[in-house]
């Protein structure tokens, strides 16, 4: 799960990260008013919404008194920012962070992530912040610093240091810097984090450094620990409402751009089956995980946040049926067929145990519908389908 | 011959008592698997189906002599039954679990550094060897013996690659699901050096998917150090990037992890990348009559 920048940074200075001065608002008059707050003097302006690159989009912008900020403020909210990250369609912006402004000498990248070749957390940073980061990594790699933190150590102080000096900070501000790091370390630790990024971390005139930017993504697999704080964080705004829809009914869902909605067991075989979809010349729709037992119930669901997505013009049902015999799934597919008006054609592959009988069971309901046999040859009738109902559906 | 598990493997089954335990420690029995215990605190001293329950790993392998641990404990305290089974002299730990917290497997992966326990998993669909022992919960009738050895990240698609390698006749050495979680006890590159080791496995099939970089590191592994012929599949190819696609290690993030990266990985180190899902049985055959 993602959260808003002005989340992260209240959290961060729960654990002693300096951060700027800010206030959340959701209204222009309380942007005017949070920038009285911090003196009346420049503020910034920051667009809260669940994307990266918000400064280039025009989500971030200096106000040099309260009313000012009250103009950029009344012409953020409600506007679609669109940035590299939000795809062409942008992102409504409902909450924006005013900070106090500042005189920044220097910027520099920070972040905290578990390294999968390592299988542990790992520090990086880089006197080249501000930047993309990934783009540093990509061109000049020799310009990140990497250590990499014992789970049960955590990181320790001398790590901190070495990579503050590595960093070239000035004499006074090592201090400070690895203090800084160590406190970023607990609040990952402490919050089941998957990444902390600090970009930029910014020295001042007044011979500061903090947290200018802080992004903060959370392990789903620790909801559990953590259920009533998460509650609170999470922005159902910045999610797919279909996506929310299925996340109710334990459906791995994730909408695509295509026109073929997809059905299938397992996530690898979701994967692939979008896969051999694209191969066979379709587009999907989405990726759809409909789970091991895949019943009536499931499946009646499933159709359901499928079929709202109007760009759909067939649903390709692919399920491998190991442990749960096909007939049994065949049946919970008739069934679902009941509960859920399935405008559009259905092809429908079972493979695994019992399928044969599964297939006749298919055929026997009465119910419109086309086999496939075989994952390529499913693949190929629902694409075939879908574009025969796209052409029916245009005139 | 295999790797990992054979007949002889006695396996016992952590969270036996559980409605998942139960249900699959049965299907490895019925596949011929030799369970001789299983593990639920608080329990010790039941049966399950004749199968002595203790209340420690230690109790159980100290009393039978168990050298195989199938862990189906749920999320939240998975990696410590994972400890457990390390601390008690498992020699492999096979954990079915999906959704721990990555932190938690980041420790357990620590502790088992200096013990000889080998961890497959977690969040997968375990291990077979076709017609001596499945320890795991894949259907046991799609496999066939034989000498293809299979690696995979999923589990389903695991099925779908074993259907079309038994239809066309290609048995399996073993087949072994390594998970799809971002932190993994075993990698491809510590079972594509099993299998290089195992006079009965001729070829590997390894089925890969978008995120991390295990692929690109089993690429580099397999064009330096392996003589018998690998074939790659990934998965993902049309997964957009930022979003966990299931699996929670499924994710495209800072542009790395693609489908594309991964497949030019492995053909630039000799390895045969089949394009199309539904063409992973035909390429192993055309790798092996070539």
């Amino acid at each position: 799960m993602k959260i808003h920048e002005y989340q992260a940074k209240a959290l961060l200075r729960e654990y002693g990260v300096d951060v700027p001065r800010g206030y959340a608002v959701f209204s222009a008059d309380e942007a005017k008013k949070a920038a009285g707050e911090l003196g009346g003097g420049t503020v910034v302006v920051k667009a809260q919404i669940h994307a990266g690159g918000r400064g280039k989009g025009g989500g971030v912008k200096l106000a040099k008194n309260p009313d000012e900020a009250y103009q950029i403020a009344r012409g953020m909210i409600g506007m679609r920012l669109v940035t590299h990250q939000t795809g062409p369609g942008g992102r409504e912006v409902r909450r924006l962070l005013v900070e106090e402004g500042m005189e920044i000498l220097k910027e520099y990248y920070v972040g905290i992530v578990i390294d999968r070749a390592a299988d542990c957390p790992v520090l990086m940073a880089s006197s080249e912040g501000g930047t993309e980061i990934e783009k540093v990594a990509a061109e000049t790699p020799e310009k990140i610093m990497k250590e990499y933190i014992h789970p049960a150590l955590g990181l320790r102080p001398f790590q901190a240091a070495k990579t503050a000096y590595k960093l070239g900070l000035d004499g006074k501000l090592v201090r400070p810097a690895s203090r800084l790091l160590l406190n970023l370390y607990a609040a990952f630790e402490a919050n089941d984090c998957s990444l902390v990024e600090i970009n930029p971390l910014v020295s001042t005139a007044d011979g500061r450094i903090l947290a200018l930017d802080a992004k903060i993504n959370v392990d789903d697999n620790a909801l559990s620990r953590h259920q009533e704080s998460w509650q609170g964080l999470r922005d159902l705004h910045e999610e797919e409402p279909l996506e929310i829809e299925a996340s109710k009914h334990n459906l791995n869902y994730i909408k695509l751009d295509g026109n073929v909605g997809c059905m299938v067991n397992g996530a690898g075989l979701a994967m692939a089956t979008m896969d051999i979809i694209k191969l066979s010349g379709g587009q999907p729709a989405n990726f759809l995980d409909v789970g091991g037992g895949a019943n009536a119930e499931g499946v009646a669901n499933a159709f359901r946040i499928i079929l709202s997505d109007p760009n759909v013009r067939a649903v390709l049902i692919n399920i491998f049926g190991g442990i749960v015999r096909c007939d049994r799934i065949a049946n919970g597919i008739i069934e679902a067929t009941k509960l859920v008006d399935v405008r559009v054609p259905l092809v429908v592959r079972l493979e695994g145990t019992n399928a044969l009988e599964a297939s006749k069971i298919l055929e026997k309901s009465g119910i419109d519908m086309i086999i496939g046999h075989g994952l390529a040859d499913a693949a190929q009738k629902a694409v075939a389908a879908a574009g025969r109902n796209d052409v029916n559906s245009r005139r | 011959m295999s790797i990992l598990v054979d007949k002889n493997s006695k396996v016992l089954v952590q969270g036996i008592t559980g409605r998942e335990g139960m249900f699959h420690t049965q299907q490895c029995v019925a596949y011929g698997t030799k369970v001789v215990a299983g593990v639920t605190p608080g329990k010790g001293g039941q049966d399950m189906d004749g199968i002595p329950i203790f209340n420690t790993v230690e109790d159980a392998v100290q009393k039978t002599g168990a050298d195989v641990s199938l862990v189906f404990v749920p999320p939240a305290f998975a990696a410590d039954a994972v400890m457990e089974a390390a601390d008690a002299g498992v020699a492999l730990v096979v954990c079915i679990t999906e959704g721990i917290p990555t932190i938690d497997m980041v420790k357990a992966k620590k502790y088992l550094a200096d013990k000889k326990t080998r961890l497959i998993g977690p969040n997968c669909p375990g291990i077979i060897t076709p017609g001596e022992c499945k320890v795991g919960i894949m259907p046991g009738f799609i496999h066939l013996k034989g000498n293809i050895g299979l690696i995979s990240r999923s589990g389903t698609l695991t099925y779908e690659a074993v259907k079309q390698l038994t239809e066309l006749g290609l048995g399996q050495s073993t087949c072994v699901g390594i998970g799809g979680d971002p932190v993994i006890g075993s990698k491809f590159v510590d079972l594509l050096a099993l299998f290089e080791n195992d006079p009965g496995t001729s070829a590997v099939v390894m089925i890969g998917e978008i995120g991390g970089t295990a692929e690109e590191e089993a690429a580099d592994y397999a064009g330096r150090y392996m003589s018998k012929p690998v074939i790659g599949f990934i998965a993902g190819q049309t997964a957009p990037p930022g979003r966990r696609m299931g699996h929670a290690g499924a994710i495209i993030s800072g542009g790395k992890g693609t489908a594309a990266e991964k497949m030019s990985a492995l053909t630039a180190a000799g390895i045969e990348v089949v394009k199309s899902p539904a063409d992973i049985g035909r390429v192993v055959q055309k790798v092996l009559t070539s």
